[in-house]
């Protein structure tokens, strides 16, 4: 299987205020958001990080995505590294993050044809995609809405939209369906499936143990910046449910990288 | 990817110029109301020292002169009306209220005309006094007093006349209209012009990239495979584009309420400009404005928000109008190369030396080039900083 996202040795630091250190009733300067971490992800495969808030899966998709710089390691894209070719990668790949926001006075048409074009993606390939993906969200009834104006279930799906507007062989979604109704959420995991089915690599981030277990392959358990397990869906679920695992491994603090 | 330049650009432009509001305030309304307060202000001038044409001046009069009485029988726009010392005090106090009826008071000494012809200025004694009373915050006691000050002081020069100056109808101040008009503009417009660039440059900066910041827009950007300077040349020269506009708009409201302002100084006109002026005023204009703009986006992406962005401009704004000041003052006009490497200050002198109608070439080719060099080195840096996570992301 072809390695479509190739995750070495990752770590990341950040400096922290005397108001941060206050809060955390901590005496250390600088903190280890991710500590040395590494997965790959292969073509065609949906690969999750599972782990509690603040254990660095973020981060780890931030610097996947070229958007934030790694103190040390590297991330092969398809080939490309996000250290000496960050543009090449972000190219290469679809992000999506809640933090990531659409601006409010623009209609999802004007902001679809907009980000294509910062893709590169030509006019007619973009026009036939827009429609596609209008459709199959039902945005094209509010394509010339301004986004402000939009529920928060459309705000998503817009994003989600926007993110893959130049049709990339791997998408990074960061905790997809947070904040989504059950219909919403619904879409976005049958859109992820179908994806799947296209052949796409899918990197998701969630802390929801039903969409894990509904749509990944395998699966890496984040804990403190460090891989705790890195293994396949079937290996983890084998003797319990993933959620009981979670919780085993979060117990036990497993440190190190323990990919199958 | 230089077509991201583009579409950079084309989004900064359709969000402007969809949004009325935005337009209306940041390019009609800023010419719209500097002609407006300009023209209000100049009228309001003129009528504070200006009398209307039938006006004439009430004054009570104490020991009414006949020298005096020839001037209000002579035809002069005064009508005086004799009073006795006991009226006195009474009229003084009327005078401090705007209903007093009369505008001016009048004590001449006793026999007035008797120790004028008496007086000899070489005997040293103390000369005949006449006193005038008035009040200077009502417009007709003010006028009634420069009226009754000139009735006196021609009635003093006529009796030793002993030679003239300037007499007659004869124009002796030989300065053109158009040196009139060159000493006013070249005084005022520099330093207005830095204002008002800068205000257009405060209207769109912050808020297309703080704004964007604050909103998070800007990180959606940042994950596209566009080069970070394209974002940074992009914004830049949408923004100026911008600025440029609202900076245009309060030209003309200035050049157009100016002459007004100035209480229709006689023959004072933009006219006096040709088209090559206005080419290099623009050609400054526009380096003016990417440093500016630079340096505002500048500070506003190292700021968390528009808020903060705004708060950390406003001095440096003081500071370019202080710069501009320099205009107005004859001993800060320096007129070597060198001191046109100073951003700001060098636009502010080269305006000045375009509307005096003695624009210094060389002085103003410094200028340009430096002003976008200096915008050069700012893209550069705007650049990195939206390479820099730690300023893009900071909270």
């Amino acid at each position: 299987m072809k390695e479509m996202l190739k995750v070495q040795n990752l770590r990341k630091t950040f400096r922290i205020s005397a108001k941060q250190q206050k809060i955390e009733k901590t005496k250390e300067r600088i903190k280890v958001a991710v500590d040395n971490l590494s997965f790959t992800a292969y073509e065609g495969e949906v690969f999750g990080l599972l782990g509690p808030n603040g254990a660095g899966k973020t981060t780890t998709l931030r610097m996947m995505s070229a958007l934030v710089k790694p103190d040390k390691g590297d991330v092969l894209v398809d080939g490309a590294s996000v250290v000496k070719n960050p543009e090449e990668v972000r190219g290469k790949l679809g992000f999506l993050t809640s933090e990531l926001k659409l601006e409010e006075f623009f209609t999802p048409n004007y902001l679809f044809g907009f980000f294509s074009e910062l893709h590169g993606v030509e006019k007619a390939e973009a026009e036939a995609r827009k429609q596609n993906l209008f459709e199959k969200f039902g945005i094209t009834k509010f394509a010339e809405v301004k986004v402000g104006d939009l529920s928060t279930g459309m705000k998503q799906k817009v994003s989600l939209v926007i993110s893959i507007v130049h049709d990339p062989d791997i998408i990074i979604f960061d905790e997809p369906t947070n904040g989504l109704d059950v219909l919403t959420a619904k879409v976005v995991t049958d859109f992820l499936l179908e994806l799947k089915g296209q052949g796409k690599t899918i990197v998701v981030s969630t802390h929801i143990f039903s969409l894990i277990e509904k749509i990944c392959d395998r699966v890496g358990v984040v804990i403190d910046g460090k891989m705790a397990v890195c293994d396949t869906l079937e290996n983890l679920t084998a003797e319990k449910p993933l959620e009981e695992k979670f919780f085993d491994i979060f117990a036990e603090r497993a440190g190190g990288v323990n990919e199958k | 990817m230089k077509n991201s330049i583009v579409t950079i650009m084309k989004k900064e432009f359709v969000r402007f110029f969809t949004d009325r509001r935005m337009v209306l305030t940041t390019v009609i309304m800023p010419g719209l109301m500097i002609y407006l307060l300009y023209s209000f202000m100049g009228s309001g001038f003129s009528s504070q020292f200006e009398t209307a044409e039938d006006f004439k001046a009430s004054i009570r009069v104490i020991n009414l002169p006949d020298s005096m009485k020839n001037v209000e029988d002579g035809g002069a726009p005064i009508k005086f009306t004799e009073i006795s010392d006991g009226e006195m005090e009474q009229c003084m106090e009327d005078l401090k209220t705007e209903e007093a009826g009369f505008d001016l008071l009048a004590v001449f000494p006793e026999e007035f005309d008797a120790q004028v012809s008496s007086y000899e200025v070489s005997a040293g004694g103390a000369a005949p006094a006449v006193k005038l009373y008035y009040n200077s915050t009502d417009s007709d006691s003010q006028s009634s007093y420069y009226m009754m000050e000139d009735v006196l002081n021609t009635y003093e020069s006529a009796l030793a006349n002993k030679f003239d100056v300037n007499p007659g109808e004869e124009t002796y101040d030989l300065a053109t209209d158009e040196d009139t008009s060159a000493q006013i503009f070249s005084m005022m417009v520099p330093m207005l012009m830095m204002v008002f660039l800068f205000s257009g440059c405060m209207a769109v900066a912050p808020e297309s990239i703080a704004g964007e910041k604050e909103r998070g827009t800007i990180a959606t950007l940042l994950v596209t495979p566009m080069k970070r300077s394209h974002l940074a040349i992009g914004k830049i020269i949408s923004l100026s584009a911008i600025a440029i506009l609202s900076g245009f708009s309060s030209f003309m409201g200035m050049m157009l309420s100016l002459p007004k302002m100035m209480g229709d100084v006689e023959g004072m006109s933009a006219d006096i400009y040709n088209m090559t002026d206005y080419i290099i005023v623009l050609l400054v204009v526009l380096s003016t404005v990417l440093v500016i703009i630079t340096l505002v986006s500048i500070i506003s992406a190292f700021a968390r928000n528009v808020k903060e962005a705004t708060g950390w401009v406003t001095p440096v704004m003081i500071i370019s109008m202080l710069l501009g000041v320099t205009s107005m003052i004859p001993d800060l006009c320096m007129t070597e190369p060198v001191w046109f490497l100073i951003p700001l200050y060098n636009s502010a002198q080269s305006m000045n030396g375009i509307f005096s109608m003695n624009p210094d070439m060389v002085n103003i080719a410094v200028t340009v080039v430096a002003n976008v060099c200096y915008a050069g080195i700012g893209v550069f840096v705007l650049a990195k900083m939206f390479d820099n996570e730690k300023v893009m992301f900071s909270k």
